[in-house]
């Protein structure tokens, strides 16, 4: 398998492009129509922020490209949530858009974070149009939440929440003895990854070459399926998943005389389980899951990550007034590993069989709630490689946020997922005003 | 609506009952009242020799100080089936600039008085907070199951409950001074009897078994002795001085249950108090179990919310 972080900048200013997210947002504003005329609507609800959010590499290595900046990220930002629910409170329409200017790239642009429609219907919630799904009991580890990550928003010092990216679809739910949910995703969404624009990264092919990006074909039987099945056990919370679709990290392909590197996105299904609960004193949780890399069943194809077992275990607990810690231990083993060894091209990085992680995460909340420090860390016994994260949350008003936190990022190896980061370390700042 | 249009009784609601006929009865006795006599005089007679049974033994068996905690802690935390309330909380820093918290709050009785209890919390108020929503499924003796819903990343979390000292929500008050704290923990006596405004109250003194499990001494409770509502309590301090001190400012009957719809905790040691008022509150309105699970978590319902 050939981990690489490959160039890609999404929000594209082109024309078209603007001109078509105007159109989804009018298309959404219509969609909701409708409930106007079904049945009366309390009011528009309108909400969001305002901020200001910047990130500099404080490495001293300058910019990766020539005339790029130290800066990772630059903005201001405006986010309008829009809200409205029928009288009866059957059926909502939510809209959250994101209108933005990047100082690093000096330019304009928006972004429609979540428009959905609810509906409710006894036992049955629908939601179509784009969401944020999240699933899984991780703290910022992953087994079944297959969706969308923005690692660059996570690695460039932006809030939390926009770690999150979100899905274009339609989720069912329906609650009884057990509960359901299915999401139902037409088109593929990737993982956003740093681009090499911003960020120092690992690459093993020249710059020179071409790359090209092959995303999952949108025919009938591309559409993503996942479920979720959940009850309560007593107090602990249940769950099984399973998913059909593809790997939102992709796979690198180069053709025969390395001119042209294609990115892809190889088939996936994921079959997992989940239970979290009290346990002595504090919460702590389990999950498993086993990726089927479906294109590469016998692990022989390097281009195509090998299928593998996750495992995870966490435990928090409050440690003190107001203080809580928690760890985690997350553990990925690849089938097929001598396949993978022997198909291995001469020159690329070799993963080890069993890769690890072990976080730690320390929160402490000071001045009524006002003051918010807290760490997480992020080390792996197998890359041996690491992310350190203090920050520091200040409310100056029930509206007015300062956030400051240092990225330090850091490996023996400059292959590896966070050790490839080295160069990156950023300190960032975010100044929020809320409505 | 025949009661609005009732001559007798135009708002019902409006004129308390006069103190006295609002002393419940231990339903079993009553329940037992002329059961299997015909006559009207015997029941009289019946009913004197009860009422003269039952001062006698109020005299012999005044209520013990744990019996006082207990009803108090019925008054309460446990009074209807179940709760909503529309709740603002305005914590007020010692300058005197506030933050303000409002939230609909929902409550539901398992089991007998002073069982499980689960909760539903929907934040409308401040801004960063707003559509957030908070489970509580309380049990007397263990540590509580507590989840939050995270509107902005679609996210359930399980929340660590080991430190009842941690402040709710960023106010005076700690989840232990929110959903109460179990009777068994503390040794109580009642040191005397008082006034607090016009009404009489004991005064309970509770000191924690385990000194460690505490950040005070010990605590001084003022029980409303007919409605047993707490009027009034002391905190002091392991350095012996006055540490919280928290008052029941307003006390209204809502529905047939004495209800504090104003209260106060305020940290002598600082000068920050909380201010918790009650917009409206309802009881007994038939919620569903279903309620308090983690579909509406995610997505609360409109009608109980509101």
């Amino acid at each position: 398998m050939i981990k690489i972080y490959k160039p890609q900048r999404h929000g594209d200013a082109e024309q078209d492009d603007y001109f078509r997210k105007i159109l989804t947002i009018c298309f959404i504003l219509c969609a909701s129509l409708p409930l106007w005329l079904v049945s009366e609507v309390s009011a528009i609800e309108i909400h969001g922020f305002l901020q200001g959010n910047y990130s500099a590499r404080v490495t001293d290595d300058g910019p990766p490209q020539k005339d790029g900046s130290d800066y990772l990220l630059s903005e201001e930002r405006f986010q309008l949530k829009l809200s409205e629910t029928s009288k009866d409170g059957s059926a909502s329409f939510f809209l959250r858009t994101d209108f933005f200017h990047d100082g690093v790239d000096d330019e304009s642009d928006m972004e429609v974070r979540e428009g959905f429609i609810d509906y409710t219907k006894g036992n049955l919630d629908m939601r179509l149009g784009r969401q944020i799904v999240t699933w899984g009991t991780g703290d910022l580890l992953f087994i079944n939440d297959v969706f969308p990550k923005d690692y660059e928003a996570f690695y460039s010092g932006r809030p939390l929440e926009y770690l999150k990216a979100p899905v274009d679809g339609l989720k069912v739910g329906l609650s009884s003895a057990i509960s359901a949910e299915v999401v139902a995703i037409p088109t593929f969404e990737p993982n956003r990854l740093p681009g090499s624009d911003r960020f120092y990264l690992f690459d093993p092919f020249p710059s020179s070459v071409e790359r090209v990006t092959e995303k999952p074909g949108k025919r009938l039987n591309d559409t993503e399926l996942a479920v979720r099945l959940y009850r309560y056990i007593g107090s602990y919370d249940v769950s099984l998943y399973a998913y059909k679709g593809f790997s939102r990290m992709p796979g690198m392909r180069p053709d025969q005389a390395v001119t042209t590197v294609t990115t892809f996105y190889p088939e996936l299904a994921v079959y997992g389980a989940s239970v979290t609960g009290n346990v002595i004193g504090g919460i702590g949780n389990l999950e498993a899951g086993y990726y089927d890399s479906r294109e590469d069943r016998d692990g022989t194809d390097p281009t195509v990550e090998n299928s593998k077992w996750k495992f995870m275990a966490g435990y928090r607990k409050e440690a003190g007034t107001d203080l809580t810690v928690g760890v985690q231990y997350y553990m990925e083993v690849m089938d097929d590993y001598s396949d993978y060894k022997s198909s291995l091209p001469a020159g690329f990085p070799k993963d080890d069989k069993v890769r690890d992680y072990v976080t730690l995460r320390l929160t402490q909340m000071l001045l009524y709630q006002t003051l918010r420090l807290s760490f997480f860390g992020m080390y792996s016994p197998s890359d041996e490689d690491y992310l350190l994260n203090p920050e520091g949350v200040y409310k100056l008003t029930d509206e007015l946020s300062l956030t400051a936190g240092v990225n330090v990022f850091g490996g023996k190896e400059n292959h590896t997922q966070l050790g490839q980061l080295d160069r990156n370390d950023n300190i960032y700042a975010n100044l929020r005003y809320e409505f | 609506m025949k009661d609005y249009f009732s001559p007798q009784s135009p708002h019902p609601h409006l004129n308390p009952l006069p103190e006295g006929e609002e002393t419940v009865f231990p339903s079993p006795s009553r329940g037992g009242l002329g059961w299997g006599w015909g006559g009207k005089a015997q029941s009289i007679l019946l009913l004197h020799i009860f009422l003269v049974l039952f001062v006698l033994t109020t005299i012999s068996h005044a209520l013990s100080p744990d019996e006082v905690m207990k009803n108090s802690q019925a008054a309460f935390l446990y009074p209807g089936k179940d709760y909503k309330a529309r709740v603002v909380m305005k914590l007020i820093s010692r300058e005197g600039k506030e933050r303000i918290r409002e939230m609909t709050m929902l409550r539901k009785n398992y089991g007998e008085l002073g069982g499980d209890q689960k909760y539903f919390i929907y934040f409308y108020q401040p801004s960063d907070v707003r559509e957030m929503t908070f489970m509580v499924w309380k049990y007397p003796g263990k540590d509580d199951d507590r989840w939050l819903f995270i509107p902005a990343l679609n996210m359930v979390r399980r929340i660590a409950a080991s430190d009842r000292r941690s402040s709710f929500v960023g106010s005076d008050f700690t989840y232990e001074d929110i959903s109460g704290r179990d009777i068994e923990d503390d040794n109580h006596s009642i040191i005397k009897e008082e006034k607090v405004g016009n009404r009489d109250c004991y005064v309970i003194k509770s000191v924690p078994k385990d000194e460690k499990g505490t950040d005070y001494a010990y605590k001084l409770s003022w029980i409303d002795k007919e409605r047993s509502l707490p009027l009034k309590e002391e905190y002091q301090s392991k350095k012996g001085e006055l540490q919280k001190v928290f008052t029941a400012d307003e006390v209204k009957e809502v529905s047939g249950f004495w209800t504090i719809t104003k209260r106060t905790m305020k940290n002598m040691e600082n000068g920050h108090r909380t201010e918790v008022t009650l917009i409206k509150a309802e009881y007994n309105l038939k919620m569903e179990d279903d309620l308090f699970t983690e579909r509406f978590l995610k997505k609360a319902p409109k009608k109980w919310i509101e």
